[in-house]
């Protein structure tokens, strides 16, 4: 390093004085990351039968009753499977998505679409096995919490490629 | 006595201009502290929001309308995915942590203290386009690419933020997330985030506007909008991706085999004629028109842009607007005596890495139409023998 403040010994930063340890109450906010391993999954548990109570007053509005989208404005969640190599492919949480996490998150943070981040983890636990539940990937009688969660494979699990850059061959 | 004689002969001169000069008769504009443009300027985004929820949905740039390269910061367009935040800026602070040997809050006033560089980028949806590739063609060019912009940013680099915190040698990526309703997040590979990666503060000289993340939002060159997450507040250090909704659901190139490309996060080279396109008019029939346009590439710098006014038979270079900026738009003109007949004009580019700019029959061959992100076919005009120019 060519300047003397340019240090690289533990806990020592570069730009002295900047920037300060975070305080607890922010570091609280830390835990709101979902990896697809389930790590950082907040304490709780939810089932699909009152997951199925919950998504009647919270999510069906617009996804409709058993999850089959309404209008084209509202996405379907169920479906699609076996069509992602046909031409009209309809991708849904049971068709393309790859982690449940994914949904536990997407739950999470953005649902109700109108009302964001307004669910408890319990209710998330709830709607999420609700919803895995109307794509016949877990039993009526399931129950998820974080541990459980990360463990439940999704149909298309292995669906997804690495980007390959640049694929498009143009002619001159 | 001197100084006296001077003020005298100062005061007389201000006399003599004052009656001199002749007010206007009609005032534009009194004096305000920020300004507006003329009342007659009436050039404008589209807005498409949701009707379920407030702020949500896109705005498009008048691409058409636009001279230079950079996007005044009222029609950058928008993507939104649950509004935009009200945020008190002496509130908002930044945390980085995981992965790192301290976790570290900045305030924006800390931010402000860091080395900070000005660059002029795009930003550019990865979803500009879609429309061309499912074959329904844009009739304008902000309704075909109007998810694209590019302004002077101002911010510090992620590197020093990051350098900050101190990162662990397992770290490889970070998790963005930003300060919406729905805290949208996407995982960034680390060798972006060391690269050219910014946190920014500033656009075209002044505070981000609400729209574009104030007071913060990660950008970075190149790649697809989603990933520039706006209104950041937190930075997670980690080993994997999160697999987050907008890295899996969406923003995946689902190709015929069925499998889903994923994180794929540059904006190829494209380009797009501007003027004449589609929705305006050539008045005054044959003669010299200039076809003029915008090129850009995720890449790097535009290094060619060729046009043809034969639908593709024959290219002739355009000339480069200097100064040709990486990861940035860059202005082409071509000179053009039109003779007044049904003429299809198109732009192809081609960047510093050698990569020329497909068409979309090509597009479809290597990818498919199951997706509707990551297009940047050639883009035809027609301009018709009446003057009016339309898509093809």
């Amino acid at each position: 390093m060519v300047f003397g403040f340019a240090v690289g010994l533990f806990g020592q930063t570069k730009y002295p004085g900047v920037g300060k340890v975070a305080s607890a109450e922010r570091g609280k906010a830390a835990d709101k990351t979902v990896m697809a391993d389930g790590r950082w999954l907040p304490v709780g548990k939810g089932s699909v039968e009152s997951g199925r109570a919950l998504y009647k007053t919270k999510c069906a509005e617009c996804h409709n009753e058993a999850g089959e989208g309404r209008d084209k404005q509202w996405p379907a969640l169920v479906g699609g499977t076996g069509t992602l190599q046909s031409k009209s492919p309809k991708k849904t949480v049971g068709s393309y998505w790859p982690y449940a996490t994914t949904l536990w998150d997407t739950i999470g943070r953005a649902m109700p679409y109108d009302q964001p981040g307004t669910l408890t983890a319990d209710e998330v636990y709830s709607i999420t096995a609700f919803v895995l539940h109307l794509n016949g990937i877990v039993p009526a009688g399931q129950e998820l919490n974080e541990k459980t969660l990360a463990q439940v494979k999704m149909p298309n699990r292995d669906g997804f490629v690495a980007d390959v850059h640049p694929d498009v061959k143009a002619k001159r | 006595m001197a100084d006296r004689r001077a003020f005298l002969g100062l005061a007389a001169t201000l006399a003599a201009c004052t009656k001199s000069s002749k007010a206007p008769s009609v005032v534009e504009q009194t004096m305000t502290p920020y300004g507006e443009r003329a009342a007659t300027e009436t050039i404008a985004r589209t807005v498409g929001e949701s009707t379920a929820s407030v702020g949500v949905g896109s705005s498009r740039t008048p691409l058409q309308d636009l001279h230079g390269v950079i996007t005044p910061s009222s029609l950058h367009f928008e993507r939104h995915h649950a509004g935009v935040p009200k945020i008190d800026p002496a509130k908002h602070t930044l945390l980085v942590h995981g992965l790192v040997e301290q976790s570290i809050e900045f305030s924006l006033d800390d931010l402000k203290r860091l080395p900070a560089a000005t660059r002029v980028h795009f930003v550019e949806c990865s979803g500009n386009g879609g429309g061309e590739l499912r074959g329904t063609p844009g009739a304008t060019a902000q309704a075909s690419h109007g998810l694209l912009s590019c302004s002077e940013w101002t911010g510090v680099p992620l590197k020093h933020v990051l350098a900050q915190a101190g990162l662990k040698p397992e770290a490889k990526w970070v998790i963005a997330e930003g300060a919406d309703a729905c805290r949208m997040a996407r995982s960034i590979p680390m060798e972006k985030c060391l690269d050219d990666a910014l946190i920014v503060y500033a656009q075209n000289g002044e505070a981000l506007r609400p729209g574009q993340g104030y007071p913060l939002r990660l950008l970075l060159p190149g790649f697809e909008g989603n990933a520039n997450v706006k209104w950041l507040d937190r930075l997670h250090v980690t080993e994997a991706p999160a697999q987050s909704n907008q890295e899996t659901a969406h923003y995946t190139d689902l190709l015929p085999d069925g499998k889903a490309r994923q994180f794929t996060f540059h904006q190829d080279a494209n380009s797009l004629i501007t003027r004449p396109s589609g929705g305006q008019k050539v008045s005054g029939g044959a003669g010299f028109v200039e076809i003029s346009g915008i090129a850009w590439s995720g890449n790097g710098k535009v290094k060619r842009v060729e046009v043809s006014m034969d639908g593709g038979k024959s290219w002739g270079d355009a000339v480069l607007e200097e100064p040709v900026l990486s990861k940035a738009l860059t202005r082409f003109r071509m000179p053009w005596v039109w003779d007044g007949k049904d003429t299809v004009i198109q732009s192809r580019c081609t960047d510093e890495t050698g990569y020329l700019q497909p068409t979309r029959d090509e597009i479809v061959e290597a990818r498919g139409v199951a997706y509707n992100y990551h297009y940047h076919g050639v883009k035809a005009w027609v301009v018709k023998a009446d003057g009016s120019v339309t898509n093809v």
